[in-house]
Formats: structure tokens, sequence, C-alpha cells
């Protein structure tokens, strides 16, 4: 007996022909045909729950007859390449070249439980994993050429999948003839050798990325393109704009009749949570906006003007994440003394396409479709909200559009399932503009107070770091609703918010530095999530303008004034690429102020998130009447280790630089009493096509180090660099973001009001 | 009655099932089951469900599908052979030249705003063969993309420019 997981079985009837059909692309390989072609054992491959045991080689590897293989990775493809990477480490150690190879979509009864897709860990956690299995399957193909060419393993050579005898290349056998299509039914030995940096061929090169031809024919299936059979459309209703965390969205009335005029419209209702379904996609839209629903009034958010006095005089819950030597002692030294406080908004996730999702829940089985970035994490939250054992939901992986963090992708799932549970269809929920804008898990606010030193040489003696922020949520607003759990929020530390260490002035020799982390509460406020590197922006923003303010009373060049206070050779190596990038010329910020309207100004700044190193050039423009800031070229450098393909890591500091510039001239989650007002592109406004900078990438390439994250770690030195530009073009700190022309207006107005 | 609706899409006609007022995106992809025009705000926002109808870039949106009956809708799926058409290329390209730059320079990430982009890329090249950068920015600004891709979309319209010129009969 099958114990195929198929809910009413729609998703499996329409998938396996609607794939068969389009066929071709790795990328596409549907689920209900992965083993068809394979040998007993591998066609069992995605009728048992996951996750697949982790140290079995036919977990991450299947080889084919026709000598190619297929990879299964439990990292999801958000369009930062990592499927190319991977492959890449994969073809490597296997001596494959990309023709050769292929990935399967994540899927919960086929693909290994990596963890989530998330803290840009693919290649740094994830390629370790990979790498290993790799080596182990080529180690157990070698054991079979040995037996059957009759000669050691050491007299082996292998390319292109095909084995053969060192110096007599007519005695070889490929990797399809010793195992196509047969399972290796082998462990891990733990002794298969990895190849040293000096011997890639693969690793390391400028692979083209395997998913693009496909996104740009229009023949990707993204989520939000999927469609079965059977299938209804669903929309979930809620106040535009959620409300103060903690008191969820209350039903006061509901009236079904109000859509009784549109065809085959449904109200699904469990709890509070309301969504609507209907057999065409337009009338599920439309039923959702007649609906005649009214909301119990909140508590009210508080005033956003005044958000950074309310999160500083909340009571906290601290943490000193640093402390080394005497802070006060540090301060007795200073000649000059720079201290601020700072604060950075929520920022919304704002993907471009809003989250979609497709469940399909049966009697005692689901498979649900979605973006989410740990199917694993997703299937258990799913089984808790079905009230199923987690062995009974299967979760598949279709790349959405970018969300860069927890955006709505594990609600409209959830949103999927309540109501395909509730019909007894598959249900396809899209969510509006309005929902994943105004729903969204946003990356919580900060208020931040720093203060450094320096003594009389421009050596920093003392440095202190306090932020004040809430943490990140953990159920999703759909089992909130449905469910009425109470309100949760993870607590500070490794899986949660904290101040990072890292960005907080460890890049420069300071003997006497303290940062704390001020945890409160996100009852009453938004609810928070990570988003691109988590924090760091804040951080940088408020870090690296107390370096460049010191640099400025030391009267030094900025970037003079960190080289002098750097120690380590990574920190100097992006510094120093960015530098050069931007054709840096040394002189102090703010010494070649103008009278003219429109000034120009550059600033440099350091940052990254926990691991790899970056670093960042502005240089930008601004209008001193309208008060606009135009960033008209940045340059980025990131040392992220080994860089598996330099042309992914160009493309993501080039992706970086443009995101950072929106969050720090445009992004700012609004908010009145009743709830989020920032709920569409003209109320969260972010970069524009006309406004963004050109852009300079470069990769600082460390063979020999180990490979870590590269798809955040150039956000916050970027959106400082801007800020230490503002500064050299005007003389004047913002100390708040986004800068936008109404805060550069009343900040030089301030500034000149203050010289008079 | 509905049931008399047809649309002309990549040069076939097609009924239409689905009610006069709406929006022709609903058709294109629910039942024509195309994958270039996509959702991205349904308040013409952003660009991400862009068809040529009559060769004119519009949000499908925010169209009804009864206000383009009569005139004759590309979508990405159609902008090769649109393309050829114009050039009197045959047989015509698998992908429209823009297409063929956006792999060349790597532009994407998700991709998925890049529906928007090839569609209003590929109008501004037939009406400007040798776009400044200034002209693509002004064109493009009402396409969003939030992954940061801009500045090699610059480069890949330009990049097609340079592509057509030369495959120009």
């Amino acid at each position: 007996m099958s114990r195929t997981m198929s809910g009413t079985g729609a998703i499996d009837a329409t998938f396996s022909r609607r794939d068969l059909l389009k066929g071709g692309g790795a990328m596409i390989i549907g689920f209900s045909f992965a083993g068809a072609a394979t040998a007993p054992v591998l066609a069992a491959r995605g009728d048992i729950a996951g996750p697949p045991d982790p140290n079995a080689i036919d977990t991450w590897i299947a080889l084919h007859a026709d000598n190619t293989a297929t990879l299964y990775f439990g990292k999801c493809e958000l369009g930062q390449g990592n499927t190319t990477g991977l492959l890449q480490i994969a073809g490597e150690e296997l001596d494959l070249d990309m023709s050769q190879l292929a990935a399967v979509r994540l899927d919960t009864n086929v693909t290994p439980n990596q963890g989530a897709t998330s803290s840009s860990s693919s290649i740094e956690r994830g390629g370790p994993q990979v790498r290993a299995a790799a080596a182990e399957a080529r180690l157990a193909l070698l054991q079979r050429a040995s037996q059957r060419l009759g000669v050691q393993i050491g007299s082996l050579v292998v390319t292109k999948g095909v084995i053969s005898i060192d110096g007599d290349p007519s005695r070889a056998v490929s990797f399809g003839e010793l195992l196509g299509d047969k399972p290796f039914n082998v462990t891990f030995t733990g002794t298969a050798p990895r190849k040293q940096a000096s011997e890639y061929k693969l690793v390391g090169t400028r692979v083209p990325r395997v998913d693009i031809p496909a996104k740009v024919a229009g023949t990707y299936t993204h989520m939000q393109h999927v469609r079965v059979d059977n299938m209804l459309h669903g929309r979930v209703v809620r106040p535009r704009g959620q409300r103060a965390y903690g008191s969820g969205a209350r039903i006061e009335s509901l009236d079904e009749s109000s859509i009784a005029d549109i065809a085959g419209a449904k109200v699904v209702r469990r709890g509070d949570f309301v969504g609507v379904v209907a057999e065409r996609e337009w009338d599920a839209v439309q039923a959702a906006q007649r609906l005649d629903i009214t909301w119990q009034d909140g508590p009210p958010l508080p005033d956003l003007a005044t958000l950074p006095e309310l999160l500083r005089a909340t009571k906290s819950t601290d943490t000193v994440v640093v402390d080394v030597g005497d802070l006060d002692a540090g301060f007795a030294q200073a000649a000059h003394v720079a201290a601020a406080s700072y604060f950075s908004p929520y920022q919304a996730h704002a993907a471009f396409g809003p989250n979609c999702a497709l469940a399909d829940v049966g009697p005692d089985s689901a498979v649900v479709l979605s973006s989410t970035q740990d199917i694993y994490a997703s299937r258990a939250m799913l089984a808790k909200l079905l009230g199923m054992p987690a062995e009974r939901v299967r979760v598949l992986y279709y790349e959405g559009s970018g969300t860069f963090g927890h955006s709505c992708y594990e609600d409209a799932p959830q949103a999927a399932a309540i109501m395909s549970q509730a019909t007894g269809r598959p249900v396809r929920v899209q969510f509006m503009r309005w929902d994943e804008l105004g729903w969204d898990n946003y990356g919580p606010a900060q208020v931040a107070e720093v203060r450094a030193a320096i003594d009389a040489t421009g050596r920093i003696v003392a440095y202190s770091y306090d932020g004040w922020q809430h943490g990140w949520h953990i159920n999703e607003t759909s089992t909130e609703l449905a469910m009425a759990t109470p309100p949760a929020e993870r607590p500070e530390g490794t899986f949660s918010i904290v101040v990072n260490r890292i960005s907080t002035g460890s890049m420069y020799r300071i003997a006497n530095r303290r940062v704390v982390s001020h945890a409160i509460p996100m009852l009453g406020l938004l609810k928070g999530s990570p988003l691109r590197s988590p924090l760091d922006m804040a951080l940088s923003f408020a870090s690296e303008q107390t370096i460049d303010e010191l640099a400025h009373a030391a009267k030094l060049d900025p970037l003079e004034f960190r080289r002098k206070n750097m120690g380590d050779t990574r920190w100097l190596g992006v510094l120093e690429a960015a530098a050069k990038a931007a054709s840096w010329q040394p002189r102090p910020a703010a010494s070649q102020l103008a009278d003219a309207e429109v000034v120009a100004g550059r600033g440099i700044a350091v940052g990254t998130h926990h691991v790899s190193y970056g670093a960042a050039v502005a240089e930008i423009e601004v209008n001193k009447r309208t008060g606009d800031i135009v960033a008209k070229h940045l340059y980025g450098a990131l040392d992220c280790g080994l860089a598996v393909n330099p042309a992914l890591v160009e493309n993501q500091i080039v992706g970086m630089m443009v995101q950072a510039t929106s969050r720090m001239l445009k992004e700012e989650v609004t908010f009145d009493q009743k709830g989020v007002t920032s709920t569409d592109w003209v109320s969260y406004p972010v970069l524009r096509f006309a406004e963004h900078p050109d852009c300079t990438a470069v990769v600082v390439q460390r063979i020999n180090e180990p490979s870590s994250g590269a798809g955040e770690e150039v956000m916050g030195a970027a959106g400082a660099a801007i800020a230490n530009a503002f500064f050299d073009a005007t003389g004047v700190r913002l100390r708040r973001y986004p800068l936008t022309p109404q805060r550069v207006r009343a900040a030089l107005a301030q500034a000149a009001a203050n010289s008079n | 009655m509905a049931d008399e609706l047809e649309v002309k899409v990549n040069g076939q006609t097609w009924p239409v099932s689905a009610s006069p007022d709406t929006p022709l995106l609903y058709v294109l992809t629910n039942e024509l089951q195309l994958y270039g025009p996509r959702f991205g705000c349904g308040l013409a926002q952003c660009g991400s469900c862009s068809v040529l109808a009559d060769g004119v870039e519009i949000r499908s949106c925010v169209t009804p599908v009864e206000a383009v009956k009569d005139k004759a809708i590309t979508t990405l799926e159609g902008l090769a052979a649109w393309y050829a058409a114009q050039r009197n290329l045959s047989p015509a390209p698998a992908l429209h030249p823009l297409q063929q730059a956006f792999i060349d320079e790597q532009a994407l990430h998700c991709g998925y705003c890049y529906n928007g982009m090839t569609v209003k890329g590929a109008e501004l090249l037939a009406n400007n063969p040798k776009p400044s950068e200034a002209d693509i920015r002004r064109t493009m600004n009402g396409h969003l993309c939030r992954c940061g891709t801009y500045p090699r979309v610059v480069k890949a319209i330009q990049l097609a420019a340079r592509t057509m010129a030369g495959a120009t009969p």
C-alpha cells in the first residue's frame, strides 16, 4: 500500500500531468513521478514522510544511467542562486560538470532537512553538508570502480563522471554504468576525502544561474502560477492593516448574506479567522472586499512620532552582549566624545508578489504548496493547525517573489489550509497587496544610544552601544485568529533578535567596549520577524555614524581614521576594496561644504550580519531646498571567505545596495491608533527605477577560508555610507531614517537655526 | 452575454467565460493559464501584470477584459513572435533580444517582476531603438523590483538595443 500524502487527491492528479507535460527543467520536476523512472527503492522517494536520513548518500544524490545526477537539497532557491552554488559544490566533489547536474524542489517527502533557508546559510552551512555527501558518493563510486577495474583507488582519476585508470584512459567506467538509477545503499563513512581549494575547477567559477533561463522565458513555475483541478480561489478577510499586537482582530458582526449575489462565494470562518472562497478568482476578490464585516476596536497603537521615546522608556530585559575592558577608564582618556541616540523604523518585507499558497486537505492527510523558507517547520505548524500528525502533512516549496525574510509565507499556506479543510476542496489563497503589507511580520524598530571616544592621538578608547527593540513572533496570524493562541514572541537569543556584537564596533581595536541589548515586549506594538540582515541596518546606521563623528573630531579622513583603528586584515581588506573601487580621495568629511542648492557628498562605512565582512562607499546628491537625496553611485565590497560563485555574490551585493538605499531613503511602516496604514506602494514607497544608484560590486575572494553568508552583509554598510555621505554633503547628521525629504529639510532648518 | 466575449492573445482568439468586468489578468492566468502576466498589487502600481495591447503596455490587473476585446494582446509568451513580426524575421527567435540580454547580464534574482520589465522594455525598444540611460530610467519608472536588479535591467536594455541594431534586416 502506498502511503502517498494526497489530501483530496487533486494536487497529485493535476501535478503529475502538468509537470510531465511541461517536462524539462530541473526546477519544475514534480513530486508525483519523482521516482517513476528509477529503480524500486528510489521509486519510494516521495511516498514516505521525511525527513530522510541525512547520513544516507541516497538522501542527497541519485545517479542515473545517462551519467547525470539529481541532487536533493534542503535549501530553497529564492533567486539568490543558491541552487547553482550548491550544484557547483556537488559537481566539484563528484567530478561532474553543470550539464550533468539537476536539483529537485523541496518537499517534506523527498528532500533532507537542512533547516530554514535563512541567515544566508545555504552555502555557509548547507554547503559543507552537500560537499560531504558528494565526497561520500564519489568514494563509494571509486570503491566500485576499483573492484571493477582491478586497481587501487589511488590509481583512478575521474572526469565528468567517468572513472579511468590514471595514464590508461581506455580502461574506464562511468558513474552511470556503475550505479545508474540504483541506490547507493551506503551510509556516510566520515572518511571520504574532500578536495583541496587549490584543486577546484568548478567551485570559484562564474557559472551562470540554472534558474534564469526559465524565469526569463516565462516557463518557471512561481507559487503564484500554480493551479490544480477542482480548485477554489480563496482570499483572507481582515482589517486593512494589523492592529496593536496581541489584540488580534475580533469580529463584531459578520453578514454572510452581503455576498449572496456573488455566485458560489462562501465565507469560511474559524474563530476570528475569516476567508472567502469562490470558483472564480475575481469573485473571490470581490467577495473579500464586499463582505459586510465589522471588527471590534482594540487597544490603540502608540503615536508613531514619539515611538522612539516610548521604546526607550519601556521596561526591558537586558543582555550584556559585550563587556571588555573598563568603559569608565576609557572615557576618562577621552579627548572627544561622540554621543547620540538613533532611531530605525519598522520596515516591511514588501514581497513584490504577495504570498500565495495552495492547500489540499483531506480527512486525514494534507498537501500544501507554498513559498515557505522552511518546509519542515511549516509542516509542524500546519499539522497543529489541522489537528493531524506531522507525518500526514506534506509541504512542497514553490519559489515566490523575493521576500528577504519571514514575510507572510507561512500565513498564506495556513489560510489556505483552513479554507481547504473547511470546504473539502483544494484552495488557492493569493494574498492581496494590502494583506501582505498590512499583515506582514515586520522588521522591528530600534532605538539606539551610542557613545564613543577618541584620545588625543585619534585612537578609539571607549565605545558603548545600547539598543532597545522587541523580538520576533512565534505564531502566524492565521493561527492566532483561528485558534485564539495567546500573544507570544521568541525570547532574545540565538533564534531571535539581539543586538549583534559584530556590527557594533567589533571591527575596530577598542580596549573598552560594552554592548547591551534591551529586549522590550512586542505586545501593543507591531508583529516582528527577521527582515533581511535583521537589525544590522539600524546597528550600522548608529555605530558607523558615531565612528564618522570621531573621525571628524580627529580631523581625519574617514577612511584613514577607520584604517588607523582597525587591526583585522579581513575588515581592512573590504574597507580598502570599497575605497579603491570608488577611487576614494582622502579628505575629512564635510570639508568641502558648498552653498549651492544641490550639493554632493560621499561616505564610507563597514558592517555585516554575524559573519562575513562588508564595506561600502556611497556618493550622493542632496537638494537642500526640496530635501531630496539622490544616491548616485554605491560601491560595495564583500569578503565571504571562499565565494563559490563570485558572479552570484556580485549580484547579491548589487541587490543589497539597491535595497539598502530603498530602506535608508524611503521605507517606513506607518500606523495610526487603529492600525497599520502603509498597505500599498503609495503608502509604503520603495526605491523606484529612476531613483536607483549605479552600483559597483567587489568580491574579496579568499579561497582558503570557509564560505560564509553573502546575502545580507553589505546592507548595513551601504545604508550607513549614505548617512555618512549626507554629513559630508551638508555638515549635518541625520539620526532617524528613512532620510525622507521632510526630515532632511527639518534637519537642515534646525542646523541653520542653531548656527544663527 | 459573457459567453460571447473573446480576446485575441498572442495571435490567437480565445473565448472568455469570465464576466466582462473581470480584470484581464484573471482571464490570462486562470482561463489561458499563461505564466507571463502575474499578480503584484491589483492597483496598477507595480507593473508585474503588464501586457501589450496593440503594442502599448497596459496593466492587466485593472483593465476589464471587455475593454480589450478589440485589441491584440501580447504577453511575455508572445513577445518573440511580436518582435519577429515587426522586423520581418522568419522564423521568429525563441526569445526576444531583451530576454536573451537578461540571461547574458544574469540580471534577475527571483524574476517575479521580469514579466513587466520585459514587456515594458520591449515596448521601449520598439519605440526608441537607441534609448539613453535617462530614457530607460524614465520609461521603466513604473516598474518596481524588490530584489534591487534595476542596474542590470539598464544594462540589459542597452545590450538588447545593440543586438537589435545588428539584427535589423
